[in-house]
């Protein structure tokens, strides 16, 4: 395989990470999912990484960069369903992901986008007013 | 209990790296590891590894299942021909790199794992070793 499907639902686009990824497909997932925020005006994108039973700092680095690079083009970036003992190893490896939003699951990390999106606007009309 | 074998594998794709992640996470559930441990040695494979192949152009590991005094381990052996390292301490500090990573790879992994040795020589290659007690 080699990309990551993405896919869209409204004015999101979900990514389910389900393979371990190789660092090559990780950084064409980060290329893809750029070119795809900035082509349909996302306002959100989900990634859910459940599936991933390591998550190493090559990784973290590329989620990191996501949620960046997504930002600059006007989207918010939440990571759901991290499991426990890939956040212990995160942090004791000193990847803390400061500023990455996060949810437990799918569900909860939508709820938290849809936040953000209404947050968003309300700062657009705060300067409108 | 049956008897595992080492295993050496090879480090000269990206590909390997995942490899590497596999056959350490398939020793680790052998050997009875528990979650949280499996996870930090796996991911301290996938960072040695991964510096074998960006620093040291390429290497290969060794895995293999060791005895102590009432407990078992596994330990990882990462062996290169590359560059070497000029300054080990330097390389350790987090943040340093000299390669597009976080700087996390030498540093990190040896808060992940229990033991952790590094041995370098200036145009001959490196070699780190790892080891993981249950």
């Amino acid at each position: 395989m080699d990309h990551i499907p993405i896919i869209r639902m409204g004015n999101c686009l979900i990514v389910s990470v389900q393979v371990d990824m190789h660092d090559r497909l990780a950084l064409a997932l980060q290329e893809d999912l750029t070119n795809r925020v900035a082509a349909e005006g996302a306002a959100g994108v989900l990634i859910d990484i459940s599936s991933l039973d390591v998550v190493d700092s090559f990784i973290g680095r590329i989620l990191g960069n996501l949620s960046s690079l997504a930002r600059l083009l006007g989207a918010e970036t939440v990571v759901v369903g991290m499991r426990p003992a890939v956040a212990i190893t995160l942090v004791e490896l000193g990847v803390g992901l400061d500023g990455l939003h996060t949810a437990l699951n799918v569900e909860k990390g939508m709820a938290l986008l849809a936040l953000l999106a209404r947050q968003g606007e309300g700062l657009v009309g705060d300067h409108t007013t | 209990m049956a008897t595992i074998q080492p295993e050496s594998l090879g480090i000269t794709s990206s590909e390997d790296v995942v490899h590497v992640r596999q056959a350490t996470r398939s020793m680790a559930v052998a050997l009875g590891f528990g979650l949280v441990e499996q996870t930090k040695l796996i991911t301290a494979a996938s960072e040695l590894a991964r510096n074998a192949l960006t620093h040291g152009g390429g290497g290969s590991v060794t895995l293999e299942p060791i005895q102590g005094p009432g407990r078992v381990g596994l330990r990882l052996t990462f062996e290169d021909r590359g560059p070497g390292i000029p300054d080990v301490a330097e390389a350790m500090r987090d943040g340093f790199t000299t390669g597009n990573g976080l700087g996390l790879g030498l540093g990190g992994s040896r808060r992940l794992v229990n033991e952790f040795a590094l041995e370098t020589s200036l145009g001959q290659g490196t070699k780190v070793t790892v080891a993981m007690w249950r």
